[in-house]
This record gives C-alpha cells, sequence and structure tokens, in this order.
C-alpha cells in the first residue's frame, strides 16, 4: 500500500513536470511486462541523438556472454537528469536494469543503472505513458 | 497528515529534489532547458507585456515535446492515403522501432515547418530586427525568418521545408504569422499526421506579461484535412534568463543511421 502510494508520488511529479526520456518513439517494441537486472562491464557509451546507448557485455542463464545495447533519451534530456558525455568508461563494471524488447534480442530499454561506485543513475521514471494527446479544436 | 496522504507527497519531493540536485550539475554552457524541470524560470512577479516585443529566450518546458502527436481534424482521401504510409514512432501511428519511417529520426531530414512547432520544441530565441522576426530554435539548431516590412505571402512558391513566413502585430501584444510553401515530405508531428504542400498555417503569439506567452497554431490545408485545425492551443512560453547558453541538439544523418544500425535492427 506504502510503496504503490510512493509509486504514485514520484509518478505524479513526473508528469507534472513532463520527464519524457523517450521522445521519439513509444513502447511498441518493448516488453512491458518484463524487467531484467543485469551485471555487465560497459563495452560502449554512445552519447548520441536521436537515443544514447549503453553497450555492455553481460552473461545469459547458460553464461553465454551477449553485448546488449540499451537506450536512454537524448544528451539534452539525460543531461538535465545528470547523466553526462563522461558517465561511462570502457570496462566499468554496472548492474543495468531494463526493459528487453519482445523478440529476445540483447536491446532494450534501460531504467536504472548502478555505476562502480555505487551510486544510481536513473531516467525519471520513464515508462508510463506520455501525456495524452491534445484534442482537437 | 494521514500517511496515506503523506507517502505521494514524500515521492514527489523525491523526484523534485533529485530534479533540483542534478540541475546543479549543469554547466553554464550545455542548459538543456526546463523540460525536465522547472528551476530555470525567471521569478518574481511578471511584470506587464511589453509592446510589440518578443525579444527573449522562450522554453515550453515538457508540452513542447509531443511525443505523441497531435489530434486533428478528419483527413481527406488524399491526406488518409499519405498518412498510412508514415510508420510513426508514437501516437497513433505508432510502429515497432524497426519499422518506423520518420524522415526526422531514421534519415536526418529536417524536421520541418510547422513540425518544429508541434514536436521537440525546446527553447527557442526571438530576434526583432528592422524588417523581421527572427526565431532561432535550439533543436536542429535551425532559425526561421519571418518578415514584417508588408510583404505578403508568395502566391505559387516553390515547396521548402521551412516554409515562407509574413508577420504582423495584431495589437501590441499579439503577433501573428501566417506561412505557406511547406514541403509534403515533412511530417506534420510525431504521429506521423501528413500535410500537404498547399497547406496554410496560422501562428499567433500572444505576450499575456513579461515572462509568458502563449502559442496557439492553425493547419488550413484543404487538400489533407476536412476542416481547419488548432494543433497548439495557448501553449505557454515561458521565459528564460537572458544568458541562458543552450546546448546543441542536432539529430544528425550519420547518428540517425547509426541508430538504426545499433539498436532498430538488432532488436528486430
Amino acid at each position: 500500500m506504502l510503496k504503490r502510494a510512493f509509486i504514485a508520488g514520484v509518478l505524479a511529479a513526473v508528469v507534472l513536470f513532463g520527464v519524457s526520456a523517450a521522445a521519439h518513439h513509444g513502447a511498441a517494441s518493448f516488453d512491458t511486462t518484463r524487467e531484467l537486472t543485469l551485471k555487465g562491464t560497459v563495452t560502449e557509451w554512445i552519447w548520441a541523438n536521436p537515443h544514447c546507448f549503453l553497450k555492455f557485455d553481460a552473461k545469459d542463464d547458460t553464461g553465454t556472454v551477449r553485448n546488449w545495447a540499451v537506450e536512454v533519451s537524448n544528451p539534452t534530456d539525460m543531461t538535465r537528469l545528470g547523466w553526462a558525455r563522461t558517465s561511462f568508461k570502457f570496462g566499468d563494471e554496472v548492474t543495468v536494469t531494463l526493459q528487453p524488447v519482445k523478440s529476445g534480442a540483447p536491446v532494450g530499454r534501460l531504467r536504472n543503472v548502478v555505476l562502480p561506485n555505487g551510486s544510481t543513475l536513473g531516467t525519471g521514471g520513464r515508462g508510463g505513458p506520455p501525456p495524452p494527446a491534445p484534442p482537437a479544436q | 497528515m494521514p500517511k496515506h496522504m503523506l507517502i505521494p507527497i514524500v515521492g514527489a519531493v523525491a523526484v523534485l529534489s533529485f530534479t533540483a540536485i542534478v540541475g546543479g550539475q549543469i554547466q553554464p554552457w550545455n542548459n538543456p532547458g526546463m523540460a525536465q524541470g522547472q528551476n530555470q524560470l525567471q521569478t518574481g512577479p511578471a511584470a506587464a507585456a511589453p509592446k510589440k516585443d518578443l525579444t527573449g529566450i522562450w522554453d515550453a518546458g515538457g508540452a513542447g515535446i509531443g511525443a505523441r502527436g497531435a489530434t486533428p481534424a478528419p483527413l481527406t482521401p488524399w491526406g488518409e492515403a499519405l498518412g498510412k504510409t508514415h510508420k510513426a514512432g508514437d501516437g497513433i501511428r505508432q510502429s515497432p522501432i524497426e519499422d518506423i519511417n520518420d524522415p526526422l529520426s531514421t534519415l536526418g531530414d529536417p524536421e520541418g515547418f510547422p513540425r518544429n512547432l508541434l514536436f521537440e520544441l525546446r527553447p527557442f530565441q526571438v530576434v526583432h530586427t528592422p524588417n523581421s522576426v527572427l526565431f532561432l530554435y535550439m533543436f536542429e539548431k535551425r532559425w526561421r525568418v519571418v518578415w514584417t516590412d508588408g510583404r505578403q505571402l508568395p502566391k505559387d512558391p516553390d515547396p521548402s521545408w521551412y516554409g515562407y513566413s509574413v508577420g504582423r502585430w495584431e495589437d501590441d501584444t499579439t503577433f501573428v504569422v501566417d506561412s505557406n510553401g511547406t514541403d509534403e515530405r515533412t511530417w506534420l508531428d510525431n504521429a506521423g499526421n501528413p500535410h500537404s504542400s498547399e497547406m496554410k498555417v496560422e501562428e499567433r503569439y500572444r505576450r499575456v506579461n513579461q515572462n509568458l506567452i502563449e502559442l496557439t497554431v492553425t493547419i488550413d490545408d484543404p487538400k489533407a484535412y476536412t476542416k481547419p485545425w488548432i494543433a497548439r492551443n495557448k501553449l505557454p512560453l515561458r521565459l528564460m534568463p537572458p544568458n541562458t547558453d543552450l546546448m546543441e541538439m542536432i539529430p544528425s544523418a550519420s547518428e540517425a543511421a547509426a541508430y538504426k544500425k545499433v539498436f532498430a535492427a538488432p532488436g528486430k
């Protein structure tokens, strides 16, 4: 109950302040019912439009290493959320919580990431529906 | 206060505190605008609107992004046919990422006008000159010239990405811009709503006071829509400090290609 109430407050603030962490596309490709948390090693951090990407190696359930590509929003939005071009470097050990695509490919959208120093970078609660379109006049 | 009321407030405060904290990390040279918060507004009581002056840096915040697109008037058969070819990232034509054919995000084409008012309307600066008003947009780092020297719109303009625009003061605080000559390769918004090159667009900038403008955008395109419709209705634009140094936000063609290679195609 309290957890749900807390989340409701977070979502209210997110809606109020218009957080949008993936502006140009919606959730059509993602399995919105699943979240994975993976420990991995950063292979690349791409700070670019229309979306930034974190690429990292992580083992799956069978011990096979897969190279994941997970997106966040653009540099403008991520700067506002405290991220930077220098947030990651090759070889960083990170723990990534992500929402995977439906196809099973090692691709998804990042929800939060725990950095080597133990701090967490988030995406501002992205995952809920964007604000509704304005009505026709 | 009952606990069930207190907890949501704590959650909201947590988010806002986070915003304030990370806001402090923003460098003077990379201000991203207030799309994620409101800590960059001009503060204090607003003075009265100056006469016939839009000078300043204006920001619609999160409302300017328009991820899902507008809800237009009903389409004509021509508009319906064109709209069906648009595989959009969001809104009523939302498609899986690998199928999206948005010319902006997949090709790096110019966003075009009036989509730049309906999607990713990030902060922009207005500059007055003796015979024009210039709009300098953070997104794409583009500009538009709105002629104010009394000329009329061209009768048979060559289509262009950002069209042709003339402006006039309707009264001391309302600046009206009329445009035509748009290129129908561009989309109207992020939902892939279409338009024809015969479209006319009216923008109304009403300066409510020193710190606030309301923007209304009307689309009149009888080839694509059965009637004129309002795409932005009194969208609040708030004045940012005059020394705001906006960061670059350019959706380039090479980055669009990299996005497809790294993310969209492998996700299929």
